[in-house]
């Protein structure tokens, strides 16, 4: 069964690419106009909106850049560091093989089904293989930079996404388990979420008429409410590790880990201000928001613990950080920075209660907390956008006259919050219903977990045939 | 000839090595490592939950010495190594057989 299912999966992949066809080349513009009056002031609106779109474009490409440094080496480092060192290797790689995987998907069809127009749950074939996706501008999505940089920008959040599951499963699951998770989950997850609140036509879009619309600047809930809450199912479905929770299974680099949570916070620049999809004022506006959002929520989370414990961990404080971007995440390009700064703080603590209490309470081995941080994270921070979403920050809701109205609570809009919690409960049962049915399907065809004997000896060395550390002779 | 195996707090090294080559010890081999005696560990927290560290890092020092410096061998590391407190460690004294030196195959203590 396994053999036939991996002939079929290789068949698949070269007949996908055999018949993709060759991209094209841009044709340069025509040159030569008259010189009078009328030519040369057309010329030069041309130019100044060339250099407006210039500004924007690079800073798009940057934001791309900053996003997919995140996953690696930012996400990579900070789960590797949070695993026994056995482990490191084969953490690492499924960060980092995703960055590959999700980039042919997306390229091939993902982002035909993300941001084609289709019904209100999920997208068209009209973008398969990039057909028509080149230098002209989507106007409804970002009118002035090239598509293809909005999609290379969105790939780097398809990317990511799935990432964070991994840390739920950290240690246990089979590699080309994983794989195959990871592009069923893409597909089936990912997409009709990622369409649903960003797509044209999704049911959730707030910005282009969506029946519910969820306020999701940068992907609370499409990114870090599916994976989190799929990484709580995975966690569940595959049973705790060995030894878990009897044996104490601390991290055996924290160095690591704190590289890792700096260069996510650096990169959460590129997720959150370059959602803006522009290099101007709300841009600035998500920056700091997205960075107040952290630093009070690394404190919040220390407070708590130092309250708690006696002492401020340093994991905390960078688990406390990373909670709080996740808040932030749906927020960023929504709210002002003192809202900001109390998203923040209220993340941190929940967060923290997250992964001691309730987790210790429930008992389930959500490995590296991707569910505590991410799915508890970006489900409050997606509620509240509700509350402090501000139309003096961003006029996104316009009346039939084009004026601006009430965005959140306290722009006394209550409602919102309501709209915030309906998105977030689709995102959860899109989570729910698809990872389990994704996992039955892996467990039947592959089989998700290694064996014990490879979980002691280790998944560098049993998946990899590697070690992280050769330092002895 | 007697090998002198002495485990010590690693804080307490660089003292015991001093007072070594004071008394005339000019050979020894160090290793890192872990262990207990009937010191209790210390409590580390992870994710708020705290677990006990049981195997303490310790450092081990070997040496063979010759019959007649071996008494002032051990006295000089218990003065260096004493702290009075739980977990100072302990010495291990041995009778050795052979001793060679390799370079020159010396045998015996002319050979240490």
């Amino acid at each position: 069964m396994q053999r036939t299912v991996s002939r079929l999966m290789l068949g698949l992949i070269l007949v996908c690419t055999l018949s993709a066809p060759a991209g094209f080349a841009q044709a340069p513009p025509a040159s030569g106009a008259a010189p009078d009056a009328q030519a040369r002031i057309a010329t030069l609106e041309q130019q100044v909106s060339d250099a407006r779109n210039a500004g924007d474009n690079a800073w798009m490409l940057v934001c791309a850049a900053l996003v997919l440094m995140m996953t690696g080496p930012g996400l990579a480092l900070f789960y590797g560091g949070l695993v026994r060192k056995k482990n490191v290797l084969a953490t690492m790689m499924q960060s980092f093989i995703l960055m590959a995987v999700v980039t042919v998907l997306w390229a091939f069809f993902g982002y035909s089904l993300v941001f084609h127009e289709g019904n209100r749950l999920i997208g068209g074939f009209g973008y398969l293989f990039l057909h028509g996706v080149g230098a002209a501008p989507d106007p409804d999505y970002a009118g002035t930079i090239p598509q293809q940089t909005f999609m290379v920008y969105q790939l780097m959040f398809a990317i990511i996404t799935p990432a964070l599951i991994t840390g739920a499963f950290a240690e246990r699951m089979k590699f080309k388990a994983m794989l195959l998770f990871m592009v069923l989950w893409s597909i089936f997850v990912y997409d009709p979420m990622a369409h649903m609140v960003w797509g044209k036509g999704g049911l959730l879009n707030a910005s282009l008429g969506g029946a519910i619309p969820t306020l999701d600047f940068a992907g609370g809930t499409v990114v870090h409410v599916t994976s989190g809450v799929s990484a709580l199912v995975c966690a569940l479905y595959l049973g705790k590790r060995l030894g878990f929770p009897k044996e104490p299974i601390p991290p055996h680099s924290v160095v690591l880990s704190v590289i890792g949570a700096c260069l996510l916070w650096v990169g959460w620049f590129g997720f959150n201000a370059g959602s803006a999809l522009a290099a101007g004022s709300l841009a600035t506006s998500a920056f700091v928001a997205t960075h107040f959002g952290a630093a009070a929520a690394a404190l919040g989370w220390s407070a708590a613990e130092w309250f708690n414990n006696g002492k401020a961990s340093v994991l905390g404080a960078i688990s406390g950080a990373v909670a709080g971007l996740v808040a932030i995440t749906p927020a960023a390009g929504f709210v002002g920075p003192m809202s900001a700064l109390a998203i923040g703080a209220i993340a941190g603590v929940v967060c923290y209660l997250m992964v001691t209490r309730v987790k210790s309470k429930f008992g389930y081995d959500d490995s590296l907390d991707a569910f505590g941080v991410h799915g508890a994270g970006g489900s409050l921070g997606a509620i509240l956008t509700g509350v402090f979403a501000a139309q003096a920050i961003n006029p996104i809701f316009k009346n039939s006259q084009g004026a601006a109205t009430a965005v959140g609570l306290v722009d006394g809009h209550p409602g919102q919050v309501l709209n915030q919690l309906v998105g977030v409960a689709i995102a959860w049962v899109l989570a729910v219903v698809g990872t389990l049915v994704i996992l039955k399907v892996v467990d039947w065809t592959v089989g998700l977990r290694v064996t014990e004997e490879q979980e002691v000896q280790g998944l560098d060395l049993s998946q990899h045939g590697e070690e992280g550390y050769n330092l002895e002779v | 000839m007697k090998k002198i195996e002495a485990i010590v707090q690693p804080s307490r090294f660089d003292a015991v090595k001093s007072a070594l080559q004071e008394v005339g010890v000019e050979g020894m081999t160090v290793s890192e490592v872990r262990g207990h005696g009937r010191q209790k560990g210390h409590t580390e927290v992870y994710r708020g939950s705290e677990y006990t560290v049981d195997l303490l890092p310790k450092i081990k020092v070997e040496m063979v010495v010759p019959d007649a410096r071996a008494a002032s061998a051990v006295q000089a590391i218990l003065r260096a190594a004493k702290t009075g407190k739980i977990g100072d460690g302990k010495i291990f004294v041995t009778t050795v057989d052979e001793a060679i030196r390799i370079r020159n195959e010396d045998r015996g203590e002319t050979a240490l």
